[in-house]
């Protein structure tokens, strides 16, 4: 009886899942509601979580609450810690769940919300949230052992190396494009950059209060944090009002770009508790909050998607950013989708905490999942926008002029409606001076997520709900982008170490000033790159930090598809296969297009040659200020194609050395070696 | 009480914040006679681990 009622239950769910994704997928030429994509998506994770996760756990890893998890093996009280499986849910999404997952999907809005949908949907069941959760299962296994210990010991010495230095050339191109992001949004917007300049203080306050004042009180203090936060955004619309203020803070994009990087040395030097910590605090609490409310605010609301299906530019021709839909949307979208980053979080702070083994499906696939309802939630705040208002944002001055009237022209050129008048009106009514080509995808959400906000709550609040949610996307890229600078400096420390031994002492400051400035500089590099750049830099930096990312997750999929087969389950290997074999095919397409298109907007080759060529000929293209600036330009070009092809060689190495050890595994040429730690019953081990 | 300071407990835990209590407990029952960190100590070489390993942050 009870089996019965699951079947129509879960028949039921999948068929209403599967009629939302068919109405998503097939309506042409009118305006579906927002709620067909939820329900679809909903549906859709649904049925991935009970049958697919399920499928995983019990026939391939085959998880055994009996098996002692490293939590209670090792348990030491503060690294191996059995958590309650809800509060390591918390700490685990908290953990993943960064900016990518909302300005990937704002950015492949150009091509509709269709394809992004699609591949946030389908991509995550089969791909993101297999990668996240095989890989915890395979660290649990491990003691909780880390991705790049994993491919050293899985696979061989080379393809850990090559993962260790793959994760630092990520770090630098994350950091890189995310902080352009943030200059993006806070360029010529003196309400913005005042309330987020006044965050590092506010985090400052609460670090010397948790260290002096009431030590330990977290809660306390945040709470104080929120309060000033609010305080902070009333402070800059002040400022914003006031004529003698206003153009002190009215910054420039080399200036921020120049205080950023300040921010990122600083954050890099200072003790932690001072800055770090608080404001990794109050950035989980503005998170977890502006996650629910998005989600309020999409189910009260209930848009309809202004974007069509469709547009023109799937045939690789979008003012975005440049490529046909196929590889670039699977390129553009990794966070949401799969994302590469997350195995380092799979196999750091979360093995350690889990309780039981099983915890490990809700954990690894359930996470994610949420993760990409945040990355379809955000596709949805972006496609509330008519066209013509979201591609006269998120295009780039080359492409829309500097005015308005050559922007609505530019919009309605590829048929699309937008009145001159209409961004002015918009821009006014966000508190902003313009709104036009402030590429990077953080203006355009907050747009969209200030009119649903705006419309949940009755009216009247465009403005500050605006500038509300450029503080929320900024705080969440200034706590990746502090924490990251102080993670890569210590990579570089421990790498200088090699040659250096002194190099690695993390107490020596001139080591740690010199890790921090050349770990800065590196980013910062690309930085400034990316803020002179006339096409907006999006277009080159972006699709470089997809293929990063998407790059870690081929390099996950092997460790897993290896300790898979190496369990003797290479009948079952085909989970991890199937997403590394696409993966493998978007980013190898993705990377050989940005090295050799012939078409100078996707092509970097092409893009130099074409420059030099101007230059030679004295002539200067359109956004760029002098002819001086062509030569930077070019060899700008040629560094982001040199960075392409060593992903691309890094993939080759690390999927070449894998298939050696399947190959001779499964020829028997190599042993069926476990590398797991021996399972032992949690009885043989005392209660916390 | 119970309740709320439970809650706390959860919240302080999901942001990353390590629990001394616990860390305490463990000592006790685990390592009786064994040195044991004051909050002081143990607060500030959690916060020295957690951001000094890639993975601490994501995307």
């Amino acid at each position: 009886m009870r089996s019965a009622r699951t079947v129509i239950l879960w028949g039921l769910i999948a068929a209403i899942g599967a009629g939302a994704l068919g109405r998503v997928a097939l309506s042409r030429g009118e305006s579906i509601s927002a709620a067909w994509l939820l329900t679809a998506a909903i549906c859709t994770y649904l049925v991935g979580y009970r049958f697919y996760a399920r499928f995983i756990a019990t026939k391939i890893f085959v998880l055994d609450d009996d098996r002692a998890t490293p939590a209670v093996r090792k348990s030491d009280g503060h690294d191996f810690v059995p958590t309650n499986r809800w509060v390591v849910f918390g700490h685990h999404f908290a953990a993943i769940a960064g900016p990518g997952p909302l300005v990937g999907p704002t950015l492949a809005a150009q091509f509709g919300y269709l394809p992004g949908a699609l591949w946030i949907i389908i991509g995550v069941v089969l791909g993101g949230a297999v990668q996240d959760f095989v890989i915890l299962c395979a660290s649990v296994r491990r003691d909780g052992r880390s991705l790049g210990q994993m491919a050293k010991d899985e696979i061989g010495p080379v393809a850990g190396i090559t993962a260790l230095v793959a994760v630092l050339g990520i770090m630098i191109v994350l950091i890189s494009v995310l902080a352009l992001v943030v200059v993006n949004a806070l360029k010529a917007s003196p309400w913005g950059t005042v309330t987020i300049s006044l965050t590092v203080p506010i985090a400052m306050f609460m670090g010397v209060y948790l260290r002096y004042v009431r030590p330990d009180k977290v809660l306390e203090a945040s709470a104080m944090g929120i309060l000033m936060l609010a305080g902070a955004l009333w402070a800059g619309q002040w400022v914003a009002a006031n004529p003698a203020l206003a153009p002190m803070f009215t910054l420039t994009g080399p200036t921020l770009a120049l205080l950023i990087m300040a921010y990122g040395f600083a954050a890099s030097v200072l003790p932690v508790w001072l800055l770090l910590a608080p404001r990794d605090y109050l950035s989980a609490f503005v998170k977890i909050g502006v996650v629910v409310a998005l989600a309020v605010g999409i189910l009260v609301v209930l848009p309809p998607l202004s974007m069509p299906a469709v547009t023109q530019f799937v045939d690789g021709t979008g003012p975005v950013f440049s490529g046909k839909v196929f590889p670039f949307v699977f390129i553009t979208i990794a966070c949401g989708a799969i994302s590469g980053f997350h195995s380092l979080i799979a196999s750091g702070t979360t093995p350690k905490l889990l309780a039981r083994e099983t915890d490990a499906k809700l954990i690894g696939y359930g996470a994610m999942l949420t993760e990409s309802l945040v990355a379809i939630m955000a596709l949805i705040a972006a496609c509330v926008l008519t066209p013509g208002v979201y591609f006269a944002i998120n295009a780039p001055v080359a492409v829309l002029g500097t005015t308005a009237e050559s922007a609505a022209l530019a919009v309605q050129h590829w048929g699309f409606v937008l009145q001159p008048g209409e961004m002015d009106a918009l821009a006014r009514s966000v508190g902003e001076s313009s709104l036009l080509s402030r590429t990077g995808g953080a203006p355009s959400l907050a747009v969209g997520m200030a009119h649903l906000f705006d419309r949940a709550l009755g009216g009247g609040g465009m403005a500050l709900w605006y500038h509300f949610a450029i503080m929320f996307e900024a705080l969440f890229i200034l706590t990746t982008l502090d924490a990251g600078t102080r993670v890569g400096r210590f990579m570089l420390q421990d790498l200088g170490g090699q040659v250096w031994p002194r190099f690695r002492d993390v107490t020596w400051q001139p080591a740690v000033w010199m890790a921090s400035a050349i770990f800065v500089a590196l980013w910062g590099y690309f930085l400034y790159q990316g803020v002179t750049d006339p096409l907006g830099g999006i277009n080159s930096l972006w699709p470089l930090f997809g293929m990063a990312n998407q790059l870690l997750a081929a390099v996950a999929l092997c460790v897993g598809t290896t300790v898979i087969i190496r369990m003797g389950k290479a009948r079952h290997a085909w989970a991890t296969l199937v997403p590394l074999c696409w993966l493998l095919v978007v980013v190898l397409t993705a990377g050989w297009q940005k090295l050799f298109s012939a078409d100078p907007r996707i092509g970097f080759l092409a893009h130099a040659d074409r420059f030099s060529a101007l230059h030679a000929a004295g002539t200067l293209p359109p956004g760029v200020p002098s002819l001086d600036a062509l030569p930077r330009m070019v060899f700008n070009d040629r560094l982001d194609a040199a960075v392409a092809a060593f992903f691309l060689v890094s993939v080759l190495v690390i999927v070449f050395e894998s298939v050696r050890v399947w190959i001779g595994v499964l020829t028997g040429r190599r042993p069926l070696a476990s590398t797991e730690v021996p399972a032992a019953s949690v009885t043989l081990f005392a209660a916390d | 009480m119970d309740a709320v300071r439970q809650w706390i407990t959860v919240l302080r835990t999901v942001i990353g914040v390590p629990d001394y209590d616990r860390y305490v407990r463990h000592m006790q029952a685990h390592h009786p006679g064994a040195p044991v960190k004051s909050s002081d100590e143990f607060a500030r070489e959690r916060l020295e681990a957690r951001y000094s390993r890639p993975g601490s942050r994501c995307c």
